[in-house]
This record gives C-alpha cells, sequence and structure tokens, in this order.
C-alpha cells in the first residue's frame, strides 16, 4: 500500500519536474532545427513562405554567383580547420605536457593558460584590431623598430595576411582549451607505467612517443571533433573584423558569414534570399554532422589500436 | 633531445605562453588609465599618473550602463530558468526508473548536436509570431533551450552518483518526494549545480550573435551586442575604446581569478561529459 503511494507519487512528479526543461528544448530547438530543413524547399519572398520549390534553391546555390561564393568559403573553412588542428593543437598538447611536468607553479600557468577562453570574442576581437592597427598598434610598432618597416602592415586589411591572422587570434583565445583537455588526459594515465618505463631505462622522448601520446588517443577524438565542429561553423571572429561580407574582399570569408548573409541580407548584397540560405544551411548541418559522425567512429577505432 | 624533456624547456614554454596571453591585457588595462593624446605619443609607458577621465565617459556616453543591466537580466533569467529544469529534470532521469527513460535521455542528448546558429531563421520567425522578438524573455528562453541539454545531462550524472539509501531514509522518515529532493539531495548536488552555471552563463553573458539578431531595441541591447556600436561611435577615442574594453572584460576575469578551479571544470564540463 505505502509503496504503490510512492509509485503514485512520483508518476505525478516524475512529469511535474521534466515537463518544462522539454518544452523549452523543443519549442525553441527542435520545432525550429526540423523546421530549417522544410525552408530549403520554399520559395521566399523577404520572410514571407512562397510556393514549394523543389531543389531549385539548391540548384541556385550551385550556379552563379553563389557558386564561387561558397567554393571560396568552403574553401576557408577547410584551411582553417587544418590550420587550427596542426598548429592549435600541438601547441596546446606542448603546453599540457609542461604544465604535466612542472607541478611548482602548475596552478599559476594553468590560470594563466586558461583565461582567454573565459574573454568574449567581442573582446578578443577588438583588443587585436588595436593591436595590430596598422599607424598605432604595438605590434606595428614593434616590428618597426626592429628595423624592419616593411614587416609592420595592415595584417587584417590585406587579402594575403588577413585569414591567417585571424587564425593567430583564434589561436590566442583557444589554445588553453585542448591544453586543459590534454592536462586531464595526461593526468588520468596511471604512473605505474611512467614508472616502469622509466626503470627499464626509457628516455623521456620514447616514453612520450610511446606511451603517454597513444594513451591521450581519447582526448585527441573529443578535440578534433571541437575542432572540426567549430571551424565549419566559424562566425564571430570573422565577423567582428571582417563584417558579414569577409572584408576585406571576401578573404575571410566563412560558410556561415556566407549563411547569414543569405539570411538577413547586407550592406553589399542587400535584400535577404531564405531559400538559398537554408539550402546553405541544411549543406553546412550535413558537413558538420557526418563529418562528426564519420570522424569519432575513425578516432575512436583508432584508440582501440593504439 | 635531452633538452628538449628538461624542466628549464617546460618552464620556458611556460613562462613565454604566460607572456604572450597577458601583455595584451595588460596593455588593454594599462592603456585604459592613458590621455588618448599621451597613449598617441608613446604607446608603451606605464600608467603612472592614472586618468580616470576614459571610464567616466565611458560610464556617462556609452550607455554602458543600460547595456550592462541588459546582459545581467538575460543572463542571470537564463541562469535561473536553466538551473531550475536541470535540477527537476536531472533528478527525474538520475533518480527513477520508468518506461521511456532511455527514450527521453536520447532526446536530451540529441540536443547537444544541434547548432543553434542553424536554426536562427525559423527561429527568428517563430519568435517574431510569438511576440518574443525584441525582447529579454525571447533570449532568455532560446539561451536556455540552447543549454538545457548539456545542463539536464551533467545533473543528472550528479544525482546518479548520490547512493540509493539516501532516498529510502528519507520516504522512510515520511519525507514527500518534493521534500527528498529540496531537502536531502539538492544540498548534495551543489558541485553540480556550479558547473552547470558557469557552463552556461560565460557563453550567454559573451554571446553577441543571438542579440545582433533578436534585438533592435537600442534600450534593450546587451554588453557584447552593445560594445560593437560602441566601437564604431568612438572609433578615434583610443582611451575611450581600451576604458570600454576593460570594463566589459573586468566582471568575469575578477570572478575567474576567485573560482578559476569552477570555471575550468565548467567550461570543459562539454567536452569530458562523455
Amino acid at each position: 500500500m505505502k509503496l504503490s503511494g510512492i509509485k503514485r507519487e512520483q508518476r505525478k512528479f516524475r512529469w511535474l519536474l521534466l515537463t518544462p526543461g522539454l518544452l523549452i528544448i523543443v519549442i525553441f530547438t527542435s520545432v525550429p532545427a526540423l523546421t530549417t530543413l522544410s525552408y530549403a524547399f520554399f520559395k521566399w519572398e523577404g520572410f514571407v513562405r512562397g510556393s514549394w520549390a523543389g531543389f531549385e534553391n539548391f540548384e541556385r546555390l550551385f550556379s552563379f554567383p553563389f557558386r564561387d561564393q561558397f567554393l571560396m568559403a568552403l574553401r576557408h573553412n577547410t584551411l582553417v580547420f587544418i590550420a587550427i588542428m596542426v598548429i592549435q593543437t600541438s601547441l596546446g598538447l606542448l603546453i599540457a605536457y609542461a604544465l604535466f611536468n612542472l607541478k611548482r607553479g602548475q596552478r599559476f600557468f594553468r590560470t594563466v593558460t586558461f583565461l582567454p577562453v573565459i574573454f568574449s570574442l567581442v573582446i578578443v576581437g577588438y583588443m587585436w584590431q588595436i593591436m595590430l592597427d596598422p599607424y598605432y598598434g604595438p605590434i606595428n610598432m614593434i616590428l618597426g623598430d626592429l628595423g624592419q618597416p616593411v614587416w609592420a602592415k595592415a595584417w587584417l586589411g590585406d587579402t594575403a595576411t588577413a585569414l591567417p591572422t585571424l587564425v593567430f587570434i583564434n589561436l590566442w583565445r583557444w589554445v588553453g582549451f585542448p591544453a586543459i583537455i590534454f592536462l586531464a588526459g595526461l593526468n588520468a594515465i596511471s604512473t605505474d607505467y611512467i614508472e616502469a618505463a622509466r626503470i627499464d631505462g626509457a628516455s623521456e622522448g620514447k616514453i612520450f612517443r610511446k606511451i603517454l601520446f597513444p594513451l591521450l588517443a581519447p582526448s585527441m577524438t573529443i578535440i578534433t571533433i571541437l575542432t572540426f565542429i567549430g571551424a565549419y561553423e566559424w562566425f564571430d571572429l570573422p565577423y567582428i573584423l571582417g563584417g558579414s561580407n569577409g572584408s576585406p574582399a571576401g578573404s575571410t570569408d566563412t560558410l556561415a558569414l556566407m549563411f547569414y548573409r543569405l539570411s538577413f541580407g547586407s550592406i553589399d548584397s542587400g535584400a535577404n534570399e531564405v531559400g538559398v540560405g537554408s539550402a546553405l544551411g541544411v549543406i553546412i548541418f550535413t558537413i558538420v554532422g557526418v563529418g562528426a559522425a564519420v570522424g569519432s567512429k575513425l578516432l575512436r577505432r583508432r584508440e582501440v589500436e593504439m | 633531445m635531452k633538452l628538449m624533456f628538461s624542466k628549464t624547456f617546460f618552464r620556458a614554454v611556460l613562462i613565454f605562453n604566460a607572456f604572450a596571453i597577458l601583455i595584451p591585457v595588460l596593455f588593454i588595462f594599462n592603456s585604459s588609465l592613458r590621455e588618448t593624446s599621451d597613449f598617441a605619443l608613446t604607446p608603451f609607458k606605464l600608467a603612472t599618473d592614472p586618468a580616470w577621465s576614459n571610464f567616466a565617459s565611458v560610464w556617462q556616453d556609452g550607455d554602458f550602463a543600460i547595456y550592462l543591466k541588459n546582459s545581467l537580466i538575460v543572463t542571470g533569467g537564463s541562469l535561473i530558468l536553466i538551473i531550475i529544469c536541470a535540477l527537476g529534470a536531472g533528478f527525474v532521469l538520475g533518480r527513477y526508473e520508468f518506461r521511456g527513460h532511455s527514450l527521453i535521455m536520447a532526446f536530451v542528448l540529441s540536443g547537444m548536436l544541434i547548432p543553434a546558429k542553424l536554426a536562427i531563421l525559423p527561429l527568428f520567425i517563430q519568435l517574431k509570431w510569438m511576440n518574443l522578438l525584441d525582447s529579454h524573455l525571447g533570449l532568455i528562453l532560446v539561451y536556455a533551450a540552447g543549454a538545457l541539454p548539456a545542463a539536464i545531462f551533467i545533473m543528472s550524472g550528479f544525482f546518479r552518483t548520490l547512493p540509493a539509501d539516501l532516498d529510502n531514509a528519507a520516504r522512510i522518515d515520511g519525507a514527500s518526494e518534493f521534500q527528498l529532493l529540496r531537502r536531502v539531495l539538492m544540498p548534495l548536488v551543489r558541485p553540480g549545480m556550479a558547473i552547470v552555471a558557469i557552463y552556461s552563463a560565460i557563453p550567454i553573458w559573451n554571446d553577441f550573435f543571438l542579440p545582433l539578431v533578436f534585438l533592435q531595441d537600442p534600450e534593450k541591447k546587451t554588453i557584447m551586442q552593445g560594445l560593437t556600436m560602441f566601437f564604431g561611435q568612438y572609433s578615434s577615442q583610443w582611451g575611450v575604446l581600451f576604458a570600454g574594453l576593460t570594463m566589459a572584460a573586468l566582471p568575469l576575469i575578477v570572478l575567474y581569478l576567485v573560482l578559476s578551479e569552477q570555471f575550468i571544470k565548467g567550461l570543459t564540463a562539454g567536452a569530458v561529459k562523455g
């Protein structure tokens, strides 16, 4: 009797507690996410939905003038992914390994390393805009003072250097994140392995390559997947520093910026193209979803092998 | 090769890294305390005679106080909603066994995979239709929807680790399910609540994308969105820009220095929950 009373109370209580959270997720995440798929298959006049369009929006995305924009943006996203994976991840690993080996002062250095991660990208973007200002920016002043005036340049205003500069700023903001994940991974490795290898006379370099690095595979999986998703949805930093058109001259354009321009219009291209924008949204979602799923499958298999 | 793995090398890496991170930040702080004309002549000079006029200009002209208040409302409102919903749902999913449990869990997990940015168009139209565009409530609901899946997941994990005897003991003592949650379990999942709070609050406080799309009324704009307007307005008054950046960054920096452990745990919680 008593037990069934509790069961009944639990059933009532269960839905009372579950409903608010689930309802918010359904209304403000699931429903819009599912509708976004349908938007790509309709004609649009501003924000007003027209007739069924089939694959017309996709065809328009893959023909002039959107095709060239799309391919260039995709190329930028891919370059950014590769650059971040190579530079940011190796630096993060180096910092994590240094933190792992230095017990004294670890707390201070760890706090400093992670500090930029708490900054808003708006603050990070503007801070570096000032640091890199062609005339008054401290970086160019230092470079000019080193006796090489040619080194001083408008880093963010030059089509050749704008994207690499954004990658650098991204590195400054994010490198603490992989560092902390790798550090957690290193701390989770049993010291017995390391001690045993040392007793067998293995060098520190060998211990790192043969024991620590393979055992960091799960951390590597997480970082690779998160980097992939972040790189193909890259929006905030390029928007803050290059505007919605990816200035200068589209050299910092990304898929997400193009999606934003198509969805809400821009100063240059004028009216919005909700249909084509939604088609692009579906494609970005597919790239990210398929990439992350396939990537994590492959990387998990690698974890087991290593 | 020997050098590569020496303590000296590791220390050098960390010191270099600390300089690379701290110098730009300290440069901005220092410059915010100098007059623009003085800065233009000698950018690298310690503000030995601090000029607070830049901060005064920010506070008076920049609508900063309004932006700050709006950000506090939006972040605080979202946080309260997220914590209450995540506590309830996390408790049920972490402590109750019932049919449909794994289905709901799978639904919550799938919510973590949906990038809110790509659903921005339907969300915009939906909010317009619901009369929630250009309102703080609309923004709060969208932020809550974005953060809740991970928040529920984290909370349910914390509830699950508590011993089952607690529930039975409380029930035998005649506690209702609500009293069990409120008086017995809630105090024990405080660390989880802290992680959820930081995990949710920092990205909301820092966000400028959703306000950019959803808010038009200057009276409703948030701090990071306000900062972008501010930079257009004061583009030649560097001292004011430095002070604006400092004021926008300082609250989080201070909190971070006090609670760095919780911040690091909170912000990496999404990555290591698996």
